[in-house]
Protein backbone atom coordinates (compact mmCIF):
# COMPACT_ATOMS: atom_id res chain seq x y z
CA UNK A 1 0.00 0.00 0.00
CA UNK A 2 1.15 3.23 -0.64
CA UNK A 3 1.25 6.49 1.29
CA UNK A 4 -1.27 8.43 -1.22
CA UNK A 5 -3.49 5.30 -0.78
CA UNK A 6 -2.93 5.20 2.89
CA UNK A 7 -3.91 8.54 3.09
CA UNK A 8 -6.66 8.26 1.18
CA UNK A 9 -8.21 5.23 3.58
CA UNK A 10 -7.77 7.15 6.40
CA UNK A 11 -9.60 10.71 4.80
CA UNK A 12 -12.33 7.88 3.93
CA UNK A 13 -12.79 7.04 7.34
CA UNK A 14 -12.35 10.09 9.08
CA UNK A 15 -15.01 11.62 6.74
CA UNK A 16 -17.04 8.40 7.41
CA UNK A 17 -16.99 9.00 11.08
CA UNK A 18 -17.82 12.59 10.86
CA UNK A 19 -20.63 12.22 8.72
CA UNK A 20 -22.18 9.47 11.52
CA UNK A 21 -21.70 12.11 14.00
CA UNK A 22 -24.12 14.71 12.23
CA UNK A 23 -26.59 11.92 11.96
CA UNK A 24 -25.83 10.92 15.84
CA UNK A 25 -25.31 13.90 17.75
CA UNK A 26 -27.47 15.07 20.47
CA UNK A 27 -27.31 18.37 19.86
CA UNK A 28 -27.96 20.31 15.98
CA UNK A 29 -25.67 22.92 16.52
CA UNK A 30 -22.94 19.96 17.25
CA UNK A 31 -24.14 18.20 14.28
CA UNK A 32 -23.93 21.30 11.86
CA UNK A 33 -20.36 22.14 13.08
CA UNK A 34 -19.32 18.33 12.11
CA UNK A 35 -21.16 18.55 8.65
CA UNK A 36 -18.99 21.85 7.90
CA UNK A 37 -15.51 20.00 9.06
CA UNK A 38 -16.83 16.91 7.12
CA UNK A 39 -17.39 19.36 4.13
CA UNK A 40 -14.06 20.43 3.98
CA UNK A 41 -12.29 17.25 4.66
CA UNK A 42 -15.00 16.04 1.47
CA UNK A 43 -12.82 18.66 -0.92
CA UNK A 44 -9.83 17.09 -0.34
CA UNK A 45 -11.61 13.56 -1.47
CA UNK A 46 -12.45 15.70 -4.27
CA UNK A 47 -8.48 16.49 -4.99
CA UNK A 48 -7.59 12.87 -4.02
CA UNK A 49 -10.46 12.07 -7.43
CA UNK A 50 -8.39 14.67 -9.27
CA UNK A 51 -11.34 17.01 -9.42
CA UNK A 52 -10.43 20.36 -7.97
CA UNK A 53 -13.27 22.29 -9.83
CA UNK A 54 -15.84 20.20 -7.92
CA UNK A 55 -13.50 20.62 -4.53
CA UNK A 56 -13.46 24.17 -4.97
CA UNK A 57 -17.01 24.35 -5.29
CA UNK A 58 -17.61 21.71 -2.54
CA UNK A 59 -15.56 23.58 -0.31
CA UNK A 60 -17.43 27.23 -1.01
CA UNK A 61 -20.85 26.13 -1.18
CA UNK A 62 -21.52 22.50 -0.51
CA UNK A 63 -19.42 23.10 2.93
CA UNK A 64 -19.77 27.06 3.16
CA UNK A 65 -22.46 28.83 1.99
CA UNK A 66 -25.20 25.70 3.35
CA UNK A 67 -23.06 25.71 6.66
CA UNK A 68 -24.16 29.50 7.34
CA UNK A 69 -27.36 28.50 6.04
CA UNK A 70 -27.94 25.75 8.49
CA UNK A 71 -26.00 27.47 11.15
CA UNK A 72 -28.89 30.34 11.29
CA UNK A 73 -32.06 28.28 10.70
CA UNK A 74 -30.76 26.10 13.96
CA UNK A 75 -30.21 29.41 16.10
CA UNK A 76 -33.79 30.32 15.10
CA UNK A 77 -35.64 26.99 15.93
CA UNK A 78 -33.02 26.18 19.13
CA UNK A 79 -36.52 26.18 21.15
CA UNK A 80 -38.13 23.06 19.05
CA UNK A 81 -35.59 21.14 20.05
CA UNK A 82 -36.19 19.36 23.49
CA UNK A 83 -39.71 18.99 22.33
CA UNK A 84 -38.99 17.33 18.80
CA UNK A 85 -36.38 14.84 20.65
CA UNK A 86 -38.94 13.36 22.33
CA UNK A 87 -40.66 12.46 19.09
CA UNK A 88 -38.08 10.16 18.26
CA UNK A 89 -39.26 6.66 16.68
CA UNK A 90 -39.09 3.86 19.21
CA UNK A 91 -36.13 1.11 18.84
CA UNK A 92 -37.83 -1.42 16.48
CA UNK A 93 -38.64 1.32 13.91
CA UNK A 94 -34.80 2.45 13.83
CA UNK A 95 -33.50 -1.40 13.51
CA UNK A 96 -35.97 -1.37 10.52
CA UNK A 97 -34.56 2.16 9.41
CA UNK A 98 -30.92 0.74 9.41
CA UNK A 99 -31.33 -2.53 8.07
CA UNK A 100 -33.33 -0.70 4.88
CA UNK A 101 -30.59 2.08 4.88
CA UNK A 102 -27.52 -0.86 5.12
CA UNK A 103 -29.66 -2.88 2.50
CA UNK A 104 -29.39 0.56 0.18
CA UNK A 105 -25.81 1.26 0.84
CA UNK A 106 -25.10 -2.88 0.24
CA UNK A 107 -26.75 -2.78 -3.06
CA UNK A 108 -24.47 0.81 -4.09
CA UNK A 109 -21.77 -1.07 -2.87
CA UNK A 110 -21.94 -4.04 -5.10
CA UNK A 111 -22.96 -1.66 -7.74
CA UNK A 112 -19.51 0.21 -7.30
CA UNK A 113 -17.74 -3.10 -7.42
CA UNK A 114 -18.73 -4.10 -10.56
CA UNK A 115 -18.28 -1.15 -12.34
CA UNK A 116 -17.30 -1.98 -15.97
CA UNK A 117 -13.26 -2.22 -16.90
CA UNK A 118 -12.19 -0.65 -19.08
CA UNK A 119 -14.21 2.14 -17.77
CA UNK A 120 -16.53 4.30 -20.53
CA UNK A 121 -15.58 7.99 -20.88
CA UNK A 122 -15.62 11.12 -22.80
CA UNK A 123 -12.60 12.53 -21.94
CA UNK A 124 -11.02 11.81 -25.38
CA UNK A 125 -14.19 13.56 -27.38
CA UNK A 126 -13.77 16.66 -24.50
CA UNK A 127 -10.45 16.70 -25.52
CA UNK A 128 -10.59 16.96 -29.05
CA UNK A 129 -12.71 19.46 -29.21
CA UNK A 130 -11.41 22.03 -26.70
CA UNK A 131 -9.46 23.74 -28.82
CA UNK A 132 -12.25 25.03 -30.79
CA UNK A 133 -13.67 26.73 -27.86
CA UNK A 134 -10.56 28.57 -27.09
CA UNK A 135 -10.40 27.16 -23.36
CA UNK A 136 -8.23 25.38 -21.64
CA UNK A 137 -10.20 23.77 -18.87
CA UNK A 138 -12.16 21.26 -19.77
CA UNK A 139 -14.69 21.21 -17.22
CA UNK A 140 -15.35 25.08 -17.97
CA UNK A 141 -15.98 23.71 -21.78
CA UNK A 142 -18.41 21.18 -20.36
CA UNK A 143 -20.22 23.71 -18.34
CA UNK A 144 -20.50 26.08 -21.10
CA UNK A 145 -20.25 24.70 -24.24
CA UNK A 146 -20.51 21.05 -24.82
CA UNK A 147 -23.22 21.01 -21.88
CA UNK A 148 -24.27 24.64 -22.10
CA UNK A 149 -27.85 23.89 -21.95
CA UNK A 150 -27.46 22.31 -18.12
CA UNK A 151 -25.45 25.63 -16.71
CA UNK A 152 -28.47 27.73 -18.32
CA UNK A 153 -31.23 25.71 -16.76
CA UNK A 154 -29.33 25.45 -13.88
CA UNK A 155 -28.85 29.67 -13.99
CA UNK A 156 -32.45 29.75 -14.10
CA UNK A 157 -33.33 27.42 -11.23
CA UNK A 158 -30.95 28.97 -8.85
CA UNK A 159 -33.27 32.23 -9.82
CA UNK A 160 -36.24 30.26 -9.20
CA UNK A 161 -35.55 29.08 -5.84
CA UNK A 162 -34.80 32.77 -5.01
CA UNK A 163 -38.47 33.12 -5.94
CA UNK A 164 -39.42 29.99 -4.31
CA UNK A 165 -38.43 31.58 -1.08
CA UNK A 166 -39.20 34.84 -1.28
CA UNK A 167 -42.91 34.04 -1.90
CA UNK A 168 -42.49 32.43 1.46
CA UNK A 169 -42.80 36.24 2.54
CA UNK A 170 -46.06 37.11 4.91
CA UNK A 171 -48.07 39.31 3.67
CA UNK A 172 -47.04 42.23 6.20
CA UNK A 173 -43.47 42.01 5.65
CA UNK A 174 -43.74 41.78 1.65
CA UNK A 175 -41.19 43.87 -0.25
CA UNK A 176 -38.96 44.50 2.95
CA UNK A 177 -35.37 43.86 3.66
CA UNK A 178 -34.99 39.72 3.86
CA UNK A 179 -33.66 37.96 7.14
CA UNK A 180 -33.33 39.50 10.75
CA UNK A 181 -31.87 42.92 11.04
CA UNK A 182 -27.56 42.05 12.06
CA UNK A 183 -26.85 43.92 14.79
CA UNK A 184 -22.85 43.01 15.97
CA UNK A 185 -20.78 44.78 18.55
CA UNK A 186 -19.03 47.50 15.96
CA UNK A 187 -15.20 46.71 17.62
CA UNK A 188 -16.14 43.15 18.03
CA UNK A 189 -13.79 40.60 15.90
CA UNK A 190 -16.86 39.92 13.55
CA UNK A 191 -16.78 43.76 12.15
CA UNK A 192 -12.84 43.70 12.46
CA UNK A 193 -13.29 40.50 10.11
CA UNK A 194 -16.10 41.85 7.82
CA UNK A 195 -13.69 45.25 7.31
CA UNK A 196 -10.29 42.88 6.52
CA UNK A 197 -11.91 40.09 4.81
CA UNK A 198 -13.69 41.60 2.12
CA UNK A 199 -10.76 43.21 -0.02
CA UNK A 200 -9.11 40.19 -0.20
CA UNK A 201 -12.24 37.62 -0.88
CA UNK A 202 -12.89 39.72 -3.45
CA UNK A 203 -9.74 39.66 -5.52
CA UNK A 204 -9.61 35.74 -4.90
CA UNK A 205 -13.14 36.11 -6.05
CA UNK A 206 -12.71 37.55 -9.10
CA UNK A 207 -9.59 35.53 -9.93
CA UNK A 208 -10.99 32.63 -9.56
CA UNK A 209 -13.33 33.75 -12.15
CA UNK A 210 -10.59 34.78 -14.32
CA UNK A 211 -8.63 31.78 -14.46
CA UNK A 212 -11.42 29.56 -15.24
CA UNK A 213 -11.25 29.43 -18.37
CA UNK A 214 -7.67 28.00 -18.47
CA UNK A 215 -7.52 26.34 -14.61
CA UNK A 216 -9.63 24.91 -12.38
CA UNK A 217 -12.18 27.54 -11.19
CA UNK A 218 -14.74 29.41 -12.94
CA UNK A 219 -17.61 31.42 -12.11
CA UNK A 220 -19.93 29.05 -9.55
CA UNK A 221 -16.99 29.08 -7.42
CA UNK A 222 -15.74 32.97 -7.65
CA UNK A 223 -19.15 34.11 -7.08
CA UNK A 224 -19.53 32.08 -4.39
CA UNK A 225 -16.67 33.26 -2.85
CA UNK A 226 -18.10 37.18 -3.73
CA UNK A 227 -21.40 35.99 -2.19
CA UNK A 228 -19.87 35.15 1.16
CA UNK A 229 -18.01 38.63 1.34
CA UNK A 230 -21.59 40.28 1.27
CA UNK A 231 -23.09 36.98 3.73
CA UNK A 232 -19.78 38.61 6.02
CA UNK A 233 -19.92 42.55 5.60
CA UNK A 234 -24.35 41.64 5.91
CA UNK A 235 -23.96 39.97 9.46
CA UNK A 236 -21.30 42.50 10.93
CA UNK A 237 -24.16 44.98 10.40
CA UNK A 238 -22.08 46.74 8.48
CA UNK A 239 -24.51 47.15 5.61
CA UNK A 240 -28.00 45.66 4.75
CA UNK A 241 -29.18 43.82 2.66
CA UNK A 242 -31.80 45.25 -0.33
CA UNK A 243 -35.51 45.28 0.39
CA UNK A 244 -36.36 42.42 -2.11
CA UNK A 245 -38.72 44.99 -3.73
CA UNK A 246 -36.16 46.91 -5.47
CA UNK A 247 -36.64 47.12 -9.41
CA UNK A 248 -32.13 46.86 -10.06
CA UNK A 249 -31.79 43.93 -8.27
CA UNK A 250 -34.56 42.29 -9.75
CA UNK A 251 -33.25 43.10 -13.34
CA UNK A 252 -29.82 41.88 -12.57
CA UNK A 253 -31.45 38.12 -10.79
CA UNK A 254 -32.50 37.79 -14.51
CA UNK A 255 -29.66 39.73 -16.63
CA UNK A 256 -27.64 36.76 -16.77
CA UNK A 257 -29.76 34.34 -17.69
CA UNK A 258 -31.50 36.32 -20.53
CA UNK A 259 -28.74 37.43 -22.00
CA UNK A 260 -27.08 33.39 -22.20
CA UNK A 261 -30.69 32.57 -23.63
CA UNK A 262 -30.34 35.26 -26.06
CA UNK A 263 -26.40 34.62 -26.94
CA UNK A 264 -27.96 30.92 -27.37
CA UNK A 265 -30.51 31.48 -29.45
CA UNK A 266 -28.10 34.04 -32.19
CA UNK A 267 -26.12 31.02 -32.49
CA UNK A 268 -28.98 29.67 -34.16
CA UNK A 269 -28.59 32.01 -36.52
CA UNK A 270 -24.88 32.53 -36.46
CA UNK A 271 -23.99 29.11 -35.81
CA UNK A 272 -26.53 26.68 -37.30
CA UNK A 273 -27.73 25.53 -33.67
CA UNK A 274 -29.32 26.84 -30.86
CA UNK A 275 -26.42 26.99 -27.65
CA UNK A 276 -23.76 26.91 -30.26
CA UNK A 277 -20.94 29.63 -30.86
CA UNK A 278 -19.74 30.82 -34.29
CA UNK A 279 -15.91 30.04 -35.03
CA UNK A 280 -13.60 32.03 -33.59
CA UNK A 281 -16.38 33.96 -31.74
CA UNK A 282 -16.73 31.04 -28.91
CA UNK A 283 -14.20 32.39 -26.29
CA UNK A 284 -15.03 35.84 -26.27
CA UNK A 285 -18.90 35.24 -25.84
CA UNK A 286 -18.34 32.25 -23.46
CA UNK A 287 -15.97 35.44 -21.16
CA UNK A 288 -19.57 37.61 -21.69
CA UNK A 289 -22.05 34.79 -20.49
CA UNK A 290 -19.66 34.16 -17.72
CA UNK A 291 -19.75 38.05 -16.75
CA UNK A 292 -23.23 38.50 -17.50
CA UNK A 293 -23.83 35.18 -15.13
CA UNK A 294 -21.45 36.87 -12.49
CA UNK A 295 -23.38 39.41 -11.08
CA UNK A 296 -27.03 37.07 -10.67
CA UNK A 297 -25.25 34.00 -9.19
CA UNK A 298 -23.55 36.38 -6.56
CA UNK A 299 -26.68 38.17 -5.58
CA UNK A 300 -28.82 34.95 -5.75
CA UNK A 301 -26.43 33.14 -3.89
CA UNK A 302 -26.38 35.83 -1.22
CA UNK A 303 -29.98 36.08 -1.02
CA UNK A 304 -30.86 32.44 -0.86
CA UNK A 305 -28.79 32.71 2.65
CA UNK A 306 -29.93 35.85 3.67
CA UNK A 307 -33.81 33.76 3.31
CA UNK A 308 -37.25 35.31 2.81
CA UNK A 309 -38.50 39.13 3.57
CA UNK A 310 -38.79 39.67 7.35
CA UNK A 311 -38.61 43.41 7.72
CA UNK A 312 -41.61 46.02 6.80
CA UNK A 313 -40.83 47.63 3.25
CA UNK A 314 -38.82 51.07 3.86
CA UNK A 315 -40.82 53.84 2.02
CA UNK B 1 -7.77 -0.95 -2.82
CA UNK B 2 -7.95 1.81 -5.78
CA UNK B 3 -8.74 5.58 -5.09
CA UNK B 4 -12.31 5.49 -7.31
CA UNK B 5 -13.14 1.97 -5.67
CA UNK B 6 -12.83 3.17 -2.48
CA UNK B 7 -14.46 6.69 -2.47
CA UNK B 8 -16.96 4.70 -4.51
CA UNK B 9 -17.70 2.68 -1.54
CA UNK B 10 -17.59 5.86 0.97
CA UNK B 11 -19.98 7.10 -0.99
CA UNK B 12 -22.25 3.78 -0.61
CA UNK B 13 -21.68 3.95 3.36
CA UNK B 14 -22.80 7.72 2.91
CA UNK B 15 -26.17 7.53 1.12
CA UNK B 16 -26.90 4.30 3.90
CA UNK B 17 -25.56 7.09 6.79
CA UNK B 18 -27.87 10.11 5.18
CA UNK B 19 -31.29 7.53 4.73
CA UNK B 20 -31.03 6.45 8.38
CA UNK B 21 -31.21 10.11 9.52
CA UNK B 22 -33.99 10.99 7.20
CA UNK B 23 -35.91 8.19 8.32
CA UNK B 24 -34.75 8.46 11.87
CA UNK B 25 -34.73 11.87 13.28
CA UNK B 26 -37.75 13.48 14.08
CA UNK B 27 -36.09 17.45 13.53
CA UNK B 28 -36.86 18.71 9.96
CA UNK B 29 -33.78 20.61 9.84
CA UNK B 30 -31.78 17.42 10.81
CA UNK B 31 -33.60 15.86 8.20
CA UNK B 32 -32.20 18.51 6.04
CA UNK B 33 -28.67 18.18 6.87
CA UNK B 34 -29.29 14.13 6.61
CA UNK B 35 -30.69 14.52 3.00
CA UNK B 36 -27.53 16.42 2.10
CA UNK B 37 -25.52 13.11 2.91
CA UNK B 38 -27.63 11.18 0.72
CA UNK B 39 -27.08 14.01 -1.67
CA UNK B 40 -23.06 14.35 -1.27
CA UNK B 41 -22.80 10.11 -1.30
CA UNK B 42 -24.48 10.47 -4.90
CA UNK B 43 -22.32 13.09 -5.75
CA UNK B 44 -19.14 11.58 -4.68
CA UNK B 45 -20.19 8.21 -6.71
CA UNK B 46 -20.35 10.23 -9.67
CA UNK B 47 -17.18 11.50 -8.98
CA UNK B 48 -15.49 7.76 -8.77
CA UNK B 49 -17.03 7.33 -11.79
CA UNK B 50 -15.59 10.56 -13.19
CA UNK B 51 -12.32 9.66 -12.03
CA UNK B 52 -12.30 6.06 -13.71
CA UNK B 53 -12.86 7.54 -16.54
CA UNK B 54 -9.53 9.09 -16.68
CA UNK B 55 -7.92 9.39 -20.19
CA UNK B 56 -6.49 12.16 -22.87
CA UNK B 57 -4.36 13.60 -19.86
CA UNK B 58 -7.33 14.71 -17.84
CA UNK B 59 -7.25 13.59 -13.97
CA UNK B 60 -10.68 12.24 -14.81
CA UNK B 61 -13.94 12.07 -17.15
CA UNK B 62 -14.81 16.37 -17.58
CA UNK B 63 -18.27 15.79 -18.20
CA UNK B 64 -19.25 14.27 -14.98
CA UNK B 65 -17.40 16.55 -13.51
CA UNK B 66 -18.93 19.43 -15.34
CA UNK B 67 -22.23 18.18 -14.12
CA UNK B 68 -21.14 17.48 -10.75
CA UNK B 69 -20.74 21.37 -10.35
CA UNK B 70 -23.84 21.87 -11.57
CA UNK B 71 -25.37 19.38 -9.22
CA UNK B 72 -23.97 21.02 -6.03
CA UNK B 73 -25.09 24.56 -6.96
CA UNK B 74 -28.69 22.95 -7.54
CA UNK B 75 -28.86 20.69 -3.90
CA UNK B 76 -27.56 23.96 -2.21
CA UNK B 77 -30.48 26.04 -3.66
CA UNK B 78 -33.06 23.46 -3.07
CA UNK B 79 -31.76 23.19 0.82
CA UNK B 80 -32.51 26.98 1.05
CA UNK B 81 -35.93 26.56 -0.23
CA UNK B 82 -35.92 23.45 2.43
CA UNK B 83 -34.80 25.91 5.09
CA UNK B 84 -37.21 28.74 3.95
CA UNK B 85 -40.19 26.39 4.29
CA UNK B 86 -39.04 25.16 7.43
CA UNK B 87 -38.73 28.31 8.96
CA UNK B 88 -41.82 29.98 7.82
CA UNK B 89 -43.65 26.60 9.25
CA UNK B 90 -41.91 27.78 12.39
CA UNK B 91 -43.08 31.37 12.28
CA UNK B 92 -46.49 30.28 11.31
CA UNK B 93 -47.26 27.59 14.19
CA UNK B 94 -44.48 27.77 16.55
CA UNK B 95 -43.43 24.14 16.34
CA UNK B 96 -41.47 22.36 13.38
CA UNK B 97 -43.26 19.15 14.08
CA UNK B 98 -44.00 16.43 11.43
CA UNK B 99 -45.89 14.46 13.95
CA UNK B 100 -49.67 13.97 12.99
CA UNK B 101 -51.31 14.39 16.12
CA UNK B 102 -49.66 17.43 17.67
CA UNK B 103 -51.16 21.01 18.57
CA UNK B 104 -48.97 22.77 16.06
CA UNK B 105 -51.64 21.11 13.67
CA UNK B 106 -54.70 21.93 16.13
CA UNK B 107 -53.09 24.98 15.44
CA UNK B 108 -52.73 25.31 11.86
CA UNK B 109 -56.58 24.02 11.33
CA UNK B 110 -57.70 27.29 13.45
CA UNK B 111 -56.46 29.12 10.38
CA UNK B 112 -58.94 27.15 8.40
CA UNK B 113 -62.06 29.48 8.06
CA UNK B 114 -64.58 27.27 7.63
CA UNK B 115 -63.38 24.85 11.29
CA UNK B 116 -62.66 27.92 12.73
CA UNK B 117 -65.87 28.95 12.77
CA UNK B 118 -67.20 25.50 13.33
CA UNK B 119 -65.62 24.74 16.52
CA UNK B 120 -66.33 28.80 17.52
CA UNK B 121 -69.65 27.55 17.07
CA UNK B 122 -69.54 24.59 19.61
CA UNK B 123 -67.64 26.41 21.99
CA UNK B 124 -70.37 29.09 22.16
CA UNK B 125 -72.90 26.53 22.42
CA UNK B 126 -71.08 24.99 25.23
CA UNK B 127 -70.86 28.11 27.00
CA UNK B 128 -74.25 28.95 26.70
CA UNK B 129 -75.60 25.63 27.64
CA UNK B 130 -73.39 25.70 30.72
CA UNK B 131 -74.49 29.13 31.73
CA UNK B 132 -78.06 27.46 31.09
CA UNK B 133 -77.97 24.83 33.54
CA UNK B 134 -77.96 25.56 36.81
CA UNK B 135 -75.59 22.57 38.78
CA UNK B 136 -72.10 21.06 39.13
CA UNK B 137 -69.53 20.58 36.27
CA UNK B 138 -70.06 17.16 36.11
CA UNK B 139 -74.12 17.68 34.96
CA UNK B 140 -72.65 19.51 32.37
CA UNK B 141 -70.50 16.85 31.14
CA UNK B 142 -73.55 14.84 31.07
CA UNK B 143 -75.11 16.48 28.01
CA UNK B 144 -72.17 15.83 25.77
Amino acid sequence: MTVTSALAMVLALILLAIAAYTVAARRTFAAIEGFVAYGLLLSIAWVALSSIDVALTEAAIGSGLTGVLLIGAAARLRTTEAALSAERPGAPLRWLAAAASAAVAGGIAVAVLSLPDPAPTLAPAAAEHLASTGLGNPVTAVLIAYRALDTLLESIVVVFALIGVWSLTPDRTWGGRPGPEHAADPNGILAYLARLLPPIGITVGLYIFWVGADLPGGKFQGATILAAMWLLVMMAGLTDAPPISRTWLRILLVAGPLLFIAIGFAGALTAGAVLAYPEGYAKLLIKVIEAALMPTLTLTLALLVAGASERTAPP
Amino acid sequence: MSGPTLFGLCAAVLIGLGLYGVITNPQPLRKILAFNLIGNGAFLLFGAIARRGAAAGFGGDPVPQGLLITGIVVAFSATALAIALLLRLFDESGSTTLAADQPAIAEADDRDPYQSAEKLGVLDELRARSESIEGTNGKTSEIF
